[in-house]
């Protein structure tokens, strides 16, 4: 019995020395986010990385653990998170983060989406009834988030709600800033047909003005097939696209195939914070940007 | 049967309806989550499926192959949606086929606390327990067409009951959840004629975590305590209508002990790729009392001490999003010891070396179909056996959220 109770205890962490918020984010772009807003009065844990497909988690025992002490959750909602989300909420016994909570915040409930399908059909592919999730790559919907967000930890840690305050109004300004420096940037982007790999950048490229002509894959979460490749192929030479977009974490021999037979440059964009080495929003949205201005040239 | 059908094509008309969001405020909105799975295989077998026996083991619950041929015997429909903000609610039920006839089995019907505090929980009514690892997973989750032998042996094919389950989550960064659960005992292994006591309990402690962005896994251990009263008729014999005619029953004590092991790995932790599961669960059960074997009017009985052990181990590979191929080893052992005559009457005479090999390929077109091929090596009948499966398993409806 002894020895039990010592290996319970070797198990414990050592107790948290300050009252930081510990705050579980979905995406790294929300926990990227609330390293904006709230700087070290929060502990962040991410779920997933920039190399890993948001929709195809698997509700593993370390991410039940880290949702067990969790004072907030921060997630893009919009069913993104419906294969595995729901399990962690049951299996982490933590009232604080279960929806309806205070610590139960959802991106997807702060902004417009795109693409709400006319009808809910499993015919259609992996469609969300909600409209597509992917909307943090519009840096305006960061900023609508942010204000969320940041209202969020004041209400949850209310004796700092100056401190959060006054980190939002500096984010934001440093963000406007960025997204004016971005626009005027990429104008040349602007009606440039493009590939995408999966519907994942609607809102990236109704933020910077492409236009997406085809996807790789045939229906949303189906994996492409020779067939559907090939009309692709013919569209993209049709129309003279430049570039097939890819997240880091989706398979790139999809975008390889079209571009070996084409005109196309297989585009690799960093999705999310840690795709392409970028270390938080802003560098996220600089390479975007970047990557898709050097495929264009 | 034709009311089971009306209840499922209502249910299924119900799922064509617009799926209600925005600022829409119709009072379906409120509707749980419904999940439908269909499933059925075609089973070729060089034994008739009804005549499966394990010697040494006393068989009960689902414990017998799927039926010979083409069958859909099998559909599970599940509701689910949380009560309110303290309370998460889940039924399940399977449409079965067994002899021409179609049964409702209420595999499911429990409630789950959301809101407890001190990393506590409390679930209730009926459920499955949380006994080792597959027991778990719902049929249509597994890797395999069939349950692994000695799940078939030990659990009756599954172990669901009616009772309470209560864990604790500690709060630190490897999980470690412990659990204990109070249940009615009225079905395999358990069997418990009543009274006010339960009739069976488990307890159980899980640990888990990563090993770097790629590997990560789970390891528990539990153990189950019953005493059945009376527990039999899942021996082939007591199936058929033969001149020798015996139904055999056990009383006594029952304690089974499992250990479960759970390895997964994907490159950079994208399980949508590439990637390994690795799984194993080892059984020990002990049963101490007394056999009584029926011969018409008279009956005989004699003391009988058992102790049966099995595992099964295995491997299923994702060597692309769609595909995936899997290995799996199962194995039983029985040391019983009783009048040898009355053990084999009932059954539970040793049966000497008991194993199966199974070979799986699986294809999905998308997350909600899949088609798979099975070929196994069946060892355990008194001629060895050859198999080929093959299945489907297409689930209609809400988007499930499976355990690891």
């Amino acid at each position: 019995m002894k020895r039990i109770v010592l290996a319970l205890a070797l198990l414990l962490p050592a107790l948290p020395v300050h009252g930081a918020l510990r705050v579980f984010a979905c995406e790294p772009e929300w926990a990227a986010l609330i390293r904006e807003l709230a700087g070290d009065r929060a502990e962040v844990f991410s779920a997933t990385t920039a190399q890993q497909d948001p929709h195809r988690i698997e509700a593993r025992p370390s991410l039940i653990a880290q949702l067990r002490r969790a004072d907030l959750l921060v997630c893009t909602g919009a069913e993104l998170e419906a294969g595995w989300l729901p399990m962690l909420l049951r299996r982490a016994n933590n009232a604080k983060v279960q929806i309806g909570a205070a610590g139960h915040f959802e991106a997807a409930a702060h902004v417009e989406l795109l693409e709400k399908p006319a009808r809910a059909d499993r015919a259609d592919g992996d469609v969300h009834a909600a409209g597509n999730p992917h909307l943090h790559l519009d840096p305006r919907n960061i900023a609508r988030v942010a204000r969320a967000l940041s209202a969020r930890l004041a209400e949850l840690d209310a004796a700092n709600a100056a401190t959060y305050q006054a980190r939002h109004d500096d984010f934001q300004q440093r963000w406007r800033q960025a997204i004016e420096r971005w626009e005027a940037s990429a104008a040349p982007l602007r009606g440039v047909p493009v590939v995408v790999a999966h519907r994942s950048w609607p809102y990236l490229l109704r933020w910077l003005g492409l236009e997406e002509v085809a996807a790789l894959e045939p229906k949303p979460g189906v994996p492409p097939n020779s067939g559907h490749l090939a009309e692709v192929l013919a569209l993209a030479q049709a129309r003279r696209v430049p570039m097939a977009l890819y997240a880091a974490y989706q398979d790139p021999r999809p975008a390889r195939w079209l571009a070996e037979r084409s005109e196309v440059t297989a585009v690799e964009l960093p999705f999310t914070v840690g795709g392409g080495g970028s270390a938080d929003l802003f560098e996220l949205f600089e390479l975007t940007v970047t990557r898709l201005l050097e495929a264009r040239r | 049967m034709r009311r089971a059908f009306l209840v499922v094509s209502g249910l299924a008309a119900g799922l064509s309806l617009p799926v209600a969001h925005g600022q829409q405020s119709a009072g379906n909105a409120f509707n749980p989550a419904i999940s439908l799975v269909l499933s059925g295989q075609y089973a070729s077998y060089g034994y008739d499926p009804a005549e499966f026996a394990l010697p040494g083991f006393q068989l009960g619950g689902e414990a017998h192959p799927k039926p010979e041929g083409l069958s859909a015997d099998h559909t599970e429909l599940v509701l689910s949606a949380n009560i309110d903000h303290r309370f998460y609610g889940q039924v399940s039920a399977a449409l079965a086929t067994h002899d021409d006839e179609t049964k409702v089995e209420l595999e499911e019907a429990f409630v789950e606390t959301l809101g407890l505090p001190a990393g506590l929980g409390v679930k209730f009514g009926r459920f499955r327990s949380g006994l080792g690892y597959i027991n778990q997973q719902h049929g249509h989750a597994w890797d395999f067409v069939d349950a692994p032998l000695p799940v078939q042996a030990f659990l009756g094919g599954g172990y669901y009951d009616d009772g309470l389950r209560l864990s604790w989550l500690a709060p630190t960064d490897t999980m470690l959840e412990i659990s204990v659960e109070a249940l009615r005992g009225r079905r395999f292994p358990a069997a418990d004629e009543g009274g006010g006591a339960p009739g069976a309990y488990t307890a159980s402690i899980k640990v888990g975590g990563d090993v770097g962005a790629s590997h990560s896994w789970q390891a528990g251990i539990s153990g189950l305590w019953a005493s059945p009263r009376q527990r039999g008729g899942g021996h082939a014999h007591g199936h058929d209508d033969h001149d020798h005619d015996h139904a055999a029953h056990f009383s006594g004590d029952s304690d089974l002990l499992v250990l479960d092991l759970v390895w997964k790995w994907a490159p950079g932790g994208n399980a949508a790729g590439r990637g390994l599961v690795l799984q194993s669960e080892y059984f020990q059960r002990r049963e101490d009392g007394a056999v009584e074997v029926a011969h018409g009017d008279h009956s005989h009985h004699a003391d009988y001490r058992g102790t049966q052990r099995g595992w099964y181990g295995q491997a299923v590979y994702r060597f692309s999003p769609r595909w995936r191929a899997g290995l799996r080893y199962d194995r039983l052992w029985s040391d019983n010891r009783g009048d040898p005559e009355l053990l084999a009457e009932a059954g539970l005479a040793d049966g000497g070396s008991l194993w199966r090999a199974s070979a799986m390929l699986d294809f999905a077109t998308s997350e909600f179909a899949r088609l798979r091929l099975q070929y196994t090596r069946d060892e355990t009948q008194p001629k060895a056996d050859d198999q080929w499966l093959l299945q489907y398993v297409m689930a209609l409806g809400a988007h499930g959220a499976h355990g690891f």
